[in-house]
């Protein structure tokens, strides 16, 4: 029967880029949940269950990155736009990471994050979440609808633009505080953990602008 | 059998093998050069309807043909076609882009001059006309088919992987139209200056079919073409995809359309037929220039994205390689008849 399913591979292709793309937003969304349980209750079990729930939709996402590729060479798919579309998958797949390793690092080095900067860490979050949403639909529309990519590129810039402002004003408050140097240090990195989501956010959305103009041209 | 007629058909099976591997470039040059389809896949279809075509509708181009020259005697076909071959053959190997339709009209205005018979202007006329709308025709079909399918594609929101399969598919079907047309337009050319001659006797089978010696010969210059694709079109596919800079798959789908739409207008009989009875004017049955059409598809695009993608150098020199193609292919001819008469003893005409 299998044989008999007209333009098959190319639907489950599609099926699992969609899938891909559905990881990403919900490991976001998952990242989001992480660190406001952190924030308001430290790292008890709820928030391991949500750094496992991450941990293997990013193994999950890492298969089926390899079977995309692997698809997309074995049967010389999309020969015009295949190194853009897997430069897109790879750059993408690494946004799965940067939440991973800020995870991780919330649970290995358990930050003592005072109760003055929580909200400002709850902004930054929400902030790169919203980015990483409007880069994962440009990258939908990047498949399907090319011309609309600017449009959700826009909110990206938007969104990392104001979570810079928000990271910067949340380290001036840090060093501006009586905390130890140390404990400074240490909690800036946690900004940075975070903030770097949404400035690699912004770096694949460039990337994506070009490969749409690639498209539209 | 006459074992002599094998001899003097060598020519045009020459000729259909040089039309084979470059004409087959026409049709899945783009599509092959693109990676779009494999050459192994692109080569069989090719073969394919190329012998398809030539056998089913190869004879109305045959018979304008023959009204530009009844070439009577085999040794003056002979000539005729080994000199169309010997031109494609040379301009070929100058790099130059060539048609072996204009070969084979310069091959028979030479037999023409030699034999001193009168060529008729009128078909002359007709068949060099052509040679300037066809590119044209192309370009315009091109730009047309163009603007249709991104509009299509851009209204369907089609995935990219999806628009990536069906232009597959698309493309493995209008390189069969293509090469069926190919076939039907292009067959004139290999075996058309044979046909007067009837080197073979009407063969009857099983008392159902008959199958004339026009017939046989266009099977034979269809194996011959099928023959050039099999084994010299490789080259010159990957060339053709990747001398004409980059072409989007869907551009490289709509070159081999619009080309294939231009090569059955110039070949239908039905068409002429269907036209005639609705008393619009009709379309002259007329060997054209599969190469013309091709590059006229893509200029036509060009036009559509804007003037800049055309390399003018490039072109100038495709249309040196028309004006000069007619004129080898005449000289060559001439000096050709002149030893085959004069130093070997053949009756040429």
């Amino acid at each position: 029967m299998e044989k008999l399913r007209l333009f098959g591979r190319t639907r489950d292709l599609e099926g699992q880029i969609d899938v891909f793309l559905d990881k990403i937003s919900e490991s976001a969304v998952i990242f989001k949940l992480a660190v406001q349980v952190y924030l308001k209750e430290g790292p008890n079990g709820e928030f391991g269950e949500k750094l496992n729930a991450v941990n293997a939709m990013e193994s999950e996402a890492d298969t089926l990155r390899r079977d995309i590729e692997k698809a997309l060479y074995t049967y010389t798919l999309i020969p015009d736009s295949r190194g853009d579309v897997l430069g897109l998958i790879e750059t993408l797949d690494q946004i799965m990471g940067l939440f991973e390793g800020a995870l991780w690092a919330f649970d290995i080095e358990q930050p003592d994050i005072p109760e003055e900067f929580r909200p400002g860490f709850e902004k930054l979050a929400d902030m790169v979440v919203e980015a990483v949403d409007a880069l994962v639909l440009g990258a939908r529309s990047f498949f399907r609808t090319p011309a609309a990519v600017a449009d959700y590129n826009h909110k990206v810039m938007l969104y990392e633009k104001e979570a810079d402002k928000i990271s910067t004003r949340l380290k001036k408050e840090i060093f501006g505080s009586d905390i130890e140097l140390a404990h400074k240090t240490h909690l800036r990195n946690f900004v940075e953990h975070i903030d770097n989501v949404a400035d690699w956010a912004e770096d694949v959305s460039d990337r994506l602008a070009i490969y749409a103009i690639k498209r539209t041209v | 059998m006459d074992p002599s007629i094998i001899i003097f058909l060598t020519s045009g099976l020459f000729l259909g093998w040089a039309l084979g591997a470059n004409d087959a470039a026409n049709v899945f040059g783009t599509a092959v050069g693109t990676k779009m389809v494999r050459f192994g896949t692109a080569a069989v279809i090719c073969s394919l309807f190329v012998i398809l075509g030539a056998v089913v509708s190869g004879a109305g181009t045959s018979h304008t043909l023959g009204k530009l020259g009844a070439i009577s005697a085999l040794p003056g076909a002979f000539m005729t076609a080994l000199s169309a071959a010997i031109a494609v053959y040379t301009m070929t190997k100058a790099g130059l882009p060539v048609s072996t339709t204009q070969a084979i009209v310069g091959g028979i205005i030479g037999w023409n001059l030699f034999s001193a018979s009168p060529t008729d202007t009128k078909t002359l006329t007709t068949i060099v006309s052509t040679w300037f709308i066809c590119p044209v025709l192309a370009a315009v079909i091109a730009i047309v088919v163009y603007k249709g399918v991104t509009l299509t594609l851009h209204r369907s929101k089609l995935h990219l992987l999806r628009t990536d399969a069906y232009t597959r598919t698309a493309l493995i079907l209008a390189g069969a139209f293509g090469a069926y047309s190919l076939g039907a337009n292009n067959i004139a050319n290999v075996v058309g200056v044979f046909i007067p001659a009837e080197p073979f006797e009407t063969l009857s089978i099983g008392g159902l079919f008959t199958f004339s010696s026009a017939q046989q010969l266009f099977l034979l210059g269809g194996l011959a073409i099928a023959v050039g694709v099999a084994t010299y079109s490789k080259k010159v596919m990957m060339t053709v995809g990747s001398e004409l800079g980059h072409i989007s798959p869907v551009a490289a789908f709509v070159a081999v359309l619009s080309h294939s739409i231009v090569l059955f207008l110039f070949a239908s009989r039905g068409l002429e037929a269907w036209l005639a009875s609705k008393g619009l004017p009709t379309i002259p049955l007329v060997p054209v220039s599969s190469s013309q059409a091709v590059v006229g598809s893509v200029v036509g695009i060009a036009i559509l994205k804007g003037i800049g993608g055309i390399q003018w150098r490039v072109l100038g020199r495709i249309v040196l390689g028309w004006a000069a193609t007619p004129l080898l292919a005449g000289v060559i001819c001439f000096i050709g008849l002149f030893f085959l008469q004069n130093v070997f003893g053949q009756v040429v005409n």
